[in-house]
């Protein structure tokens, strides 16, 4: 049984100008212990597809098909109620922006000790201290002076500790981080990573990272899910894709990182943009930018073998590409 | 504390200046030994009373001696009622006050939750009843609404008194008619009179803010901690709209105060209201200059608290404050 399962999700926004289906078919899962990366442009459906399994989708969003099974459960259409003693207790979601996640009018320790009360019965000192050691646990220097500040007494790398911190607070079997350090300076994004792989490890909790940043993922991720306009167009090892990706979408994003080998040479991008999503066009989304297209991508493409390209085992080595412009 | 000084001595000067927009506006108007004299007095008798009044000196030593008189809390006497002007507003004063009082308590208790729900719940059928309440709440005219109130709830219903204050109870020390039930029944439509306008304002700031506020990242981040929705709303969302709505209630508290005039007329509150409205017609200058600078007082006052009130709700404001 694992630990969460998303089987062909289905999430619709119903607008005035028609039907936006952000997530079209996501189907990905996570073990314990796991990290899967969700790497995609935005738009691609990958925050969306995080907010389902949270049950957060605001109208006029709705969860229109498929399943989400959490530890064996179906949490898809769960009541509100017991979805609420789900979110923050055993299912845990940390947020881009730290600048904006925590409520300004409310100091550090209220936003921690809520978060415990929600889900524990237990007296406020005992919630209070547990918070504080949760604010030691993620790095913050003297806890206690940290617990009594306000959110604007923080930087933006403190701040997002702050919110691994609560997510951390009920001890989650599962977190989903939707590119938690997106806004942060590279040598913070370095210790945010740094810190939630130890945490992670620790605990044995499954990691579910979105991200639009291919080079956050290397080292890190166990495997990772592409996802392109509201579909996955490729799943694998982490290794693996990052040495050999099969769709052109993953070759275009991996061939588009800066790298050392390439110094000097053109950097490489995907032409066009993503597809409006109330545009998509039939058949494979992505062929209209590909550079193998060819008679038949008008068809329907389905996820096989990890892949969804019908040419992924025509095209050429990735590699060879790669080295072709090294040295 | 500096910022807190620092404003205090803004709040004098600010009185310091406004003492002498009324003594000049005031002078200005012409003099009051036409109205204080029997025509039939000689011409003797005009120039002993004008020597006596001060009237003969220039502009800036009557201004001075009325400082000088002000601050020792002496603004002279009524010309109508012969008694010192401060005693005969203060007197009026606890009636508007309590008023006054009443009218926000209503406008704040009602028009929150209104204006919380009409933003939570958007679009809903309640939500736009309210929202088209609001809109009629100010737009229809102070005076009329008291006419049909009266109307309405004393002559035809009969349920409520036409006009008068209730009987005094005392609590606490502090004597008012909100502490008796005839009191309550006597100030009812006069507060619902007053409050009507500053409800619709109350209900449109905290719909507008909630719905800001709702969008906000951290209701998202709050959600996903599990929180119940009656905490976010009553804590995460509320407190982040209170700092409009208590800007809003410092100031409609000092305009009810100093302009509750229509309301107190039509309903015949014994109030400060009344009494201006009375002044200013026997031109009883005293009183109308010691009326003038208690509301600017109150209005000082009032600022300072709403000033004081946002660094308590908002820490942000703190910070800022002691910074510059």
């Amino acid at each position: 049984m694992r630990l969460l399962e998303i089987d062909d999700l289905q999430t619709h926004f119903f607008t005035s100008g028609g039907v936006v289906k952000a997530v079209d078919g996501v189907s990905y899962g996570v073990d314990r212990g796991e990290v899967l990366a969700v790497v995609g442009e935005s738009g691609s459906g990958k925050s969306v597809t995080g907010l389902s399994v949270m049950g957060l989708i605001d109208a006029p969003g709705r969860v229109v098909g498929g399943s989400i099974r959490f530890q064996g459960r179906e949490i898809a259409n769960l009541r509100s109620a017991e979805m609420r003693r789900l979110r923050g207790a055993r299912i845990a979601m940390i947020f881009q922006d730290p600048m904006m996640t925590l409520n300004p009018v409310l100091r550090i320790d209220t936003q921690m000790v809520e978060t415990i009360l929600a889900h524990q019965d237990m007296g406020r000192a005992e919630a209070w201290a547990k918070a504080r050691d949760t604010l030691g646990r993620v790095g913050i220097p003297s806890p206690d002076e940290r617990m009594r500040a306000w959110p604007h007494q923080f930087s933006g790398g403190m701040r997002q500790r702050v919110a691994i911190a609560i997510a951390l607070l009920n001890k989650p079997d599962l977190i989903i981080a939707d590119e938690p350090t997106t806004a942060l300076d590279v040598t913070i994004q370095a210790q945010i990573l740094h810190l939630m792989q130890g945490l992670v490890e620790q605990d044995g909790t499954g990691l579910v990272w979105i991200t639009h940043d291919l080079s956050v993922v290397a080292g890190f991720a166990d495997r990772v899910a592409v996802m392109y306009a509201g579909e996955i167009v490729e799943a694998a090892r982490t290794d693996d894709l990052i040495d050999a990706p099969r769709h052109p979408y993953s070759r275009g994003l991996i061939g588009s990182v800066p790298s050392r080998n390439r110094r000097g040479a053109r950097l490489a991008q995907i032409p066009g943009g993503a597809p409006p999503a109330l545009d998509r066009p039939e058949g494979c989304r992505f062929a209209p930018r590909c550079s193998f297209r060819t008679h038949g991508c008008e068809k329907l493409q389905v996820l096989r073998d990890g892949v969804r390209c019908w040419r992924a085992g025509d095209l050429p080595p990735f590699a060879a590409a790669l080295t072709g412009t090294a040295s | 504390m500096v910022y807190v000084i620092r404003r205090l001595l803004q709040a004098l000067f600010l009185a310091l200046v406004m003492s002498f927009l009324v003594f000049a506006g005031i002078f200005a108007v012409g003099n009051p030994v036409d109205i204080l004299i029997d025509p039939d007095a000689t011409q003797a008798e005009r120039a002993r009373l004008i020597a006596q009044l001060g009237l003969d000196r220039p502009f800036h030593q009557q201004y001075f001696i009325f400082l000088g008189n002000v601050l020792q809390g002496d603004f002279g006497n009524s010309f109508v009622y012969n008694r010192p002007a401060l005693g005969l507003i203060l007197e009026r004063m606890p009636a508007t006050l309590e008023l006054a009082f009443a009218a926000i308590m209503i406008a704040v208790v009602l028009g929150i939750p209104l204006g919380l729900y009409a933003g939570l719940r958007h679009g809903s059928v309640g939500s736009q009843a309210i929202m088209a309440g609001s809109i009629l709440g100010f737009s229809v005219p102070n005076f009329w609404q008291a006419i049909i109130l009266i109307m309405v709830f004393s002559v035809a219903l009969g349920w409520f008194p036409v006009s008068g204050r209730g009987e005094v109870g005392e609590f606490l020390g502090i004597r008012s008619s909100l502490f008796t039930l005839n009191g309550l029944h006597h100030i009812a439509l006069p507060a619902i009179n007053l409050a009507v306008g500053h409800l619709a304002l109350v209900i449109r700031l905290a719909r507008s803010g909630t719905r800001e506020v709702q969008a906000q990242d951290f209701i998202r981040f709050a959600r996903a901690k599990g929180l119940s929705e009656s905490r976010i709303v009553l804590v995460h969302i509320l407190r982040n709209i209170l700092i409009p709505i208590v800007t809003l209630v410092g100031m409609s508290f000092g305009g009810l105060i100093a302009f509750a005039v229509v309301t107190e007329t039509i309903f015949a509150w014994p109030g400060m209201g009344k009494l201006i409205i009375d002044s200013i017609r026997l031109l009883d200058r005293p009183v109308v200059v010691a009326y003038l600078i208690v509301i600017v007082v109150i209005f000082i006052i009032l600022n300072l608290l709403v000033d004081l009130l946002y660094s308590l709700i908002d820490p942000r404001i703190r910070l800022d404050g002691a910074r510059q």
